[in-house]
């Protein structure tokens, strides 16, 4: 009852006119941010912090986490439309996004993905709100086995999902070998970096992401002639109210989803993670699981529900422990230091009007938001009709700026272009992107979760089974693994044939 | 057009008149100004104590408009630093970077022989010196160092787990020197920063870690940390109550029988090629910044050292604290061979 309480302390700290325009400028910057690939909600957050400084910390939060919740909404939009995804999170929603928008409903794309987002913020903010102090303890659980049994269930709720076994293995296998570059933390050495100050850093991501899936589409799109598939599609309000009405039917997903998105957040997993996963395990439990990657609504509901879940919960951990749960995260804790206030167990009680205010902007501008890019989606959309022989070079431009941008330094254009090709490759040959980009997203973070996890224990592997917590996570992660075998042997035993495509798993 | 004519014209003079009056009347170092905005390079985390101490640095050149351009943060934390210190390096000639720089100007050239000695860079100032505590879980029943280092003596090699920041960098130092006096192996389990050390002291994932007095002061000010004793020569200065005590209350280690001291600067560096005229602004600039209201309450809340030095002082600081670090780093087995 005292949280009800207190959140309406926070709605009434909000409800003033300058709180409120601070909010809606928060949002379309952060949907500005959010669609200029290399330019995400961390860099835009960033940018604007200085300009907070005199403003009172209230009205300051609101307005960057605003920025954060903009630039969440929009990260989709590239994803769909170009096959671009703007921060690692919206790499799952292009699986499904892109082959809709080449179908030419790309606004069915966008209002889903965009509805999605709403949800699973809507979700992560009820848990906020009622359960803080309880979900703050819940995080201090989390050691290095736990946050490696977190990441080994990413893959495995992955990995199965493949057609091919073989070639996921060997896209993987070549991630990981990529997330090796630079210095091993756990061990202080560097690795596979040849004497080059321009691999010190490791490769991001970023760059394998702008490559591979947005330089690789274009080279593709080129031999295949020169046009965009589905600028014929027709936007309007109706297809809206059309996708809507879809929307209930795959409840369980959104549900699912929101549920691993607000857990990835508090724990914190991080978004990506969390949209992976929410991707893996969607695909895994629908009765469409072999139309995954063709163009299924769920398969952008499912990655987006879960990457804005992620990322509204993530600011838990930040205000109660001053652990950032996500990139934008980390720099609205800086933001925080400096207003003045400490982020910490004592923020809850000492800065009420902040932590309240915060909380009753979260539900506001997630309306607001969706608002915002729901009346927005023709306007991109719009984009789709115009020639590719003019928007491919700008794509082209604003991917090199993109690469260029993580780290301001030339070599990551190149290797930016070296991508772009192998992304080409793989396609024709039909190997998949997908568990390259996510090893090389997650794979160092496993790797030295597990490093530290087994220092811990002195080389004893029990300490993935060491508690119930641990346990389960790890069982879950086992069990999504071998769910493939799991089932064919199931209808082996009741003598059916196994459900159609499960059978290529 | 006679009247822009007319108008430049003044201006000219003016300025003209303004120059000569300033290199007149002012100290020659303020004649460089920077002209493009200034990047400050923390070659760690968004987040942790270098991040905190350089955006409250931007907070008072800001308020006060000590500076005309504005400052930018960029953080540079990949390879325990080193993307950001070779950012910085390679700007060469650029007065618009610096470094907001700590112990990894050692560790770095040391544990990896990479070029990012404090000798590759052009020395500005520093403006502090930052402590180091030993911290454990508020339930554990130690009370003091010396109960803690018996507990430890007791127990065998390897059941106390050390957490800290990286490898074989600060924290592992002085988890090694320590481990060196008490004489059995304690694993030491390197985390992202310091901020991730501390929250898995509070999770109980480790016994007890040795974090900065700013980086441990949320879970102190919880009642999740004690503070056994501080690595320091003699106790911090401030006498402000944190919790029921004051950092002035905790004890040296080196009272407590474990005799390590080990302390980090705070400074800042420009890139090679840049002329002691630059330098001397962005010093000026620092000095004005430490003499702030805001900076003395910073330091105070984060226990910071406040200890400002430029010129030969600098220098001469660095030069004994790098000897320091070979020798601790080579005893400790860290440095990488030659």
């Amino acid at each position: 009852m005292e949280d009800l309480f207190n959140l309406f302390h926070g709605f009434a700290v909000i409800f003033s006119w300058y709180n409120l325009g601070m909010m809606a400028i928060g949002l379309i910057l952060g949907v500005i941010v959010g669609v200029l690939p290399g330019l995400g909600g961390p860099n835009g957050v960033a940018i604007l912090l200085p300009l907070t400084f005199t403003m009172n910390p209230t009205s300051a939060i609101v307005m960057l986490s605003c920025i954060y919740w903009g630039s969440l909404f929009a990260g989709a939009i590239t994803s769909i439309l170009f096959n671009i995804p703007g921060e690692s999170h919206s790499v799952a929603t292009t699986f499904d996004g892109y082959p809709l928008a080449q179908q030419g409903r790309a606004g069915e794309a966008l209002t889903a993905s965009f509805t999605g987002s709403f949800v699973g913020a809507f979700f992560s903010v009820v848990l906020i709100t009622f359960l803080a102090p309880l979900v703050a303890k819940f995080a201090l659980k989390f050691g290095p086995p736990e946050f490696f049994a977190v990441y080994f269930l990413s893959f495995a709720s992955f990995i199965g999902t493949g057609r091919d076994p073989f070639k996921t293995m060997i896209t993987l296998m070549i991630g990981f070998g990529l997330a090796q570059i630079g210095m091993d933390s756990v061990s202080g050495q560097l690795r596979l970096t040849f004497g080059s100050s321009e691999l010190l850093r490791g490769i991001d991501f970023l760059i394998a992401v702008i490559g591979l899936f947005g330089l690789g589409e274009i080279l593709l799109s080129m031999e295949e002639g020169l046009k965009f598939e589905g600028k014929e599609a027709k936007i309007n309000v109706k297809v809206v109210w059309h996708t809507w009405k879809k929307l209930p039917q795959y409840w369980a997903t959104l549900l699912r989803s929101s549920a691993i998105g607000a857990w990835m957040g508090i724990t914190p997993g991080g978004a990506t993670s969390a949209s992976f996963m929410g991707y893996g395990i969607a695909k895994r439990f629908s009765k469409n699981s072999h139309k995954f990657g063709t163009g299924k609504l769920e398969g952008v509901l499912a990655p987006e529900t879960a990457a804005h879940a992620s990322g509204c919960a993530a600011l838990l951990p930040m205000m109660a422990l001053g652990i950032p749960g996500s990139a934008t995260a980390a720099v609205l804790l800086g933001g925080l230091m400096i207003w003045g206030l400490q982020p910490g167990p004592l923020l809850f009680i000492e800065q009420k009007d902040f932590v309240w205010g915060l909380i009753a902007s979260m539900y506001l501008s997630n309306i607001v938001g969706l608002i915002i890019v729901l009346t927005t989606v023709p306007l991109f959309a719009a984009i789709l009709r115009i020639p590719f022989s003019i928007i491919a070079p700008v794509i082209v431009v604003v991917c090199a700026i993109g690469a260029y941008s993580v780290n301001n330094a030339m070599f990551n254009i190149w290797a930016m272009l070296v991508f772009g090709v192998i992304g080409y490759i793989f396609k024709k040959l039909d190997y998949p992107l997908a568990p390259l980009v996510l090893a090389l997203v997650l794979g160092d973070r496993a790797e030295v979760a597990f490093r530290q996890a087994i220092l811990g224990s002195q080389g004893a592997m029990s300490i993935f089974f060491s508690n119930m917590l641990v346990s389960g996570i790890m069982t879950f992660g086992l069990l999504m693994l071998f769910w493939p075998a799991i089932t064919l042997g199931w209808s082996k035993i009741r003598g059916t044939e196994p459900p159609e495509g499960r059978k290529t798993d | 057009m006679k009247k822009l004519i007319q108008k430049v014209s003044y201006a000219v003079l003016l300025l003209a008149a303004a120059a000569i009056v300033s290199a007149g009347a002012a100290p020659a170092y303020a004649a460089w100004e920077p002209t493009k905005p200034v990047e400050f390079i923390v070659p760690a985390g968004a987040g942790g104590a270098s991040d905190q101490m350089a955006r409250t640095i931007q907070g008072i050149i800001m308020k006060y408009n000590l500076m005309k351009q504005p400052v930018m943060i960029l953080n540079k934390s990949g390879a325990s630093g080193a993307e950001g210190a070779m950012d910085v390096k390679e700007a060469t000639g650029n007065p618009h970077k610096l470094m907001v720089a700590f112990s990894l100007i050692y560790t770095l050239p040391i544990a990896q022989n990479l070029p990012l000695s404090w000798e590759n860079f052009n020395p500005v100032a520093m403006i502090a010196l930052d402590d180091f505590i030993l911290w454990v879980h508020s339930d554990a029943p130690y009370k003091t160092a010396k109960d803690y280092a018996s507990a430890i003596k007791a127990a065998p090699d390897g059941t106390f787990k050390m957490g800290g920041t990286g490898s074989k960098r600060e924290d592992q130092i002085i988890s090694a020197a320590f481990d060196k006096i008490v004489g059995k192996k304690i694993i030491y389990i390197p985390y992202k920063s310091g901020g991730e050390a501390s929250t898995q002291l509070a999770g109980k994932h480790i016994d007890s870690n040795v974090n900065n007095p700013s980086e441990n002061v949320a879970q102190w000010r919880a009642g999740a940390a004690r503070a056994l004793c501080v690595f320091s020569d003699k106790p911090m200065d401030y006498k402000k109550k944190i919790t029921d005590t004051a950092w002035s209350d905790i004890p040296t280690c080196k009272a407590q029988g474990i005799d390590v001291q080990y302390q980090m600067l705070r400074a800042f560096f420009l890139p090679l090629g840049t002329t002691s005229e630059q330098a001397a602004f962005y010093a000026d600039l620092l000095k004005q910044v430490v003499s702030k209201p805001e900076w003395k309450e910073y330091t105070e809340n984060n226990a910071l050292a406040r200890h400002y030095a430029t010129g030969d002082e600098f220098v001469d600081f660095l030069k004994k604290d790098m000897a320091k670090h070979v020798q601790l780093m080579t005893e400790a087995g860290f440095a990488a061979k030659k």
